[in-house]
Parts: C-alpha cells; sequence; structure tokens
C-alpha cells in the first residue's frame, strides 16, 4: 500500500462554541466518544475544547488519510485515545475500519498539536 | 421546510455572507462552511426535525446546499 497522509486544523474557537450551545449534548454523543470526551475532561468537570478540537481534527485527518473521503464515516468509529506517556494513537472501528482494511492499511500514525486557538493533526498510514 | 434549514445553516453553518444571498442549490462550503461547522449544521438538523441522519447519508454532497439537505430530509420521511 502507498504511504497515505491526511491533515487537518480546527477552530477551538467554534468547538467551544459547540460546547456552549444548545446542543452541546448531542454534539459530544454524535461526534466523540465516552472515553475521548473523558480524556478531556479536567479535574474540574470542564471538558477542555481545545482536546476536543485535536481530536476533531485528528477525525477529519484520517478521514481525508483514509480512501473514500470520509463517505458514511460515523465520526466516533475515528477514535483518538491517549496514553499515560502522552502519546495518541487512532482505534478504527466500523466503516473507518472497513476502509482502512480495503486500502491495505498496515500501521496507522497519529500526532497532535494545540496552540494560539487552533488544533492541528497529521495521521500517516502505511 | 426550507426556512428551517436556512435558519439551521443561519446560526451553525459560519458561512463567510449572508444565506439569504445564496440560492438553494448553491455550494456552502464554497460559502465558507467548514466541516466542523457543517458537523453542527447536521447535529442542530437532526435536533430541529427530531431525526438521525442515516450513515449512508453522512457524506459530504449531502450538506452541500439547502436542496440536498432538503432532499435527504425529505428520504428519512420529514414532511416538505
Amino acid at each position: 500500500m502507498a504511504l497515505r497522509i491526511g491533515i487537518d486544523l480546527v477552530s477551538v474557537a467554534s468547538v467551544a462554541e459547540s460546547l456552549r450551545g444548545a446542543h452541546r449534548e448531542h454534539y459530544l454523543e454524535r461526534v466523540y466518544t465516552e472515553r475521548e470526551v473523558a480524556d478531556c475532561r479536567g479535574p474540574s468537570g470542564r471538558v477542555a475544547p481545545e482536546g476536543l478540537a485535536a481530536r476533531f481534527a485528528a477525525k477529519e485527518a484520517a478521514i481525508k488519510a483514509l480512501p473514500g473521503a470520509g463517505e458514511e464515516v460515523r465520526l466516533t468509529t475515528i477514535e483518538v485515545c491517549s496514553e499515560p506517556s502522552g502519546e495518541v494513537r487512532l482505534e478504527l472501528s466500523g466503516r473507518a475500519a472497513e476502509l482502512a482494511d480495503e486500502a491495505g492499511a498496515k500501521e496507522i500514525a497519529l500526532s497532535l498539536t494545540h496552540e494560539s486557538g487552533f488544533a492541528a493533526a497529521t495521521v500517516v498510514i502505511t | 421546510m426550507k426556512d428551517e434549514i436556512r435558519q439551521v445553516v443561519r446560526e451553525h453553518g459560519h458561512l463567510s455572507v449572508d444565506i439569504d444571498s445564496l440560492g438553494d442549490g448553491d455550494d456552502l462550503y464554497q460559502a465558507g462552511m467548514t466541516s466542523h461547522a457543517s458537523v453542527n449544521v447536521m447535529i442542530a438538523l437532526e435536533d430541529t426535525f427530531d431525526i438521525e441522519f442515516l450513515d449512508s447519508m453522512l457524506k459530504r454532497s449531502v450538506f452541500e446546499s439547502v436542496s440536498s439537505i432538503s432532499a435527504a430530509l425529505s428520504e428519512i420521511g420529514v414532511p416538505a
């Protein structure tokens, strides 16, 4: 399989707005897994928009790296898992996992960052 | 239905132009809607019409314009 790459950039403010809005719970449940939300929840219980924005960027970057332009892929089937070490990796399920299998993906690498109001992610598939 | 769709896009689409200046078939992405905004439009539409878009409808082309959104909603059974 040829190397495939995807990148995405997300405004943290747009995620913060979704968290403040009337559709907050639906947004959290439709876009993120419980583990992703828990990983972004601080001791005070506040969910950090920076963390969610980076995860949204990771889902979009993965969609760009996978074949099929993300069609028919639920965003919760692309999950960002963070290790105690701070490393992050992607876990695919459902349609996203099917697309990766179809492409013959062996390894999926992920990198996240956020600063100055933006979050970005890069996904590489080999 | 299209008026409600326009209202949802006005509130959540983050377009760079006024939605009233767009025709039903005009491309909302070209009018500034990002992928994150389109997800927020989808979610607000689901709450507004009390439906859930089928996985087969999770496509850029479905949320591309007021007309394409209206067609998807009709397909799910939302009355015009």
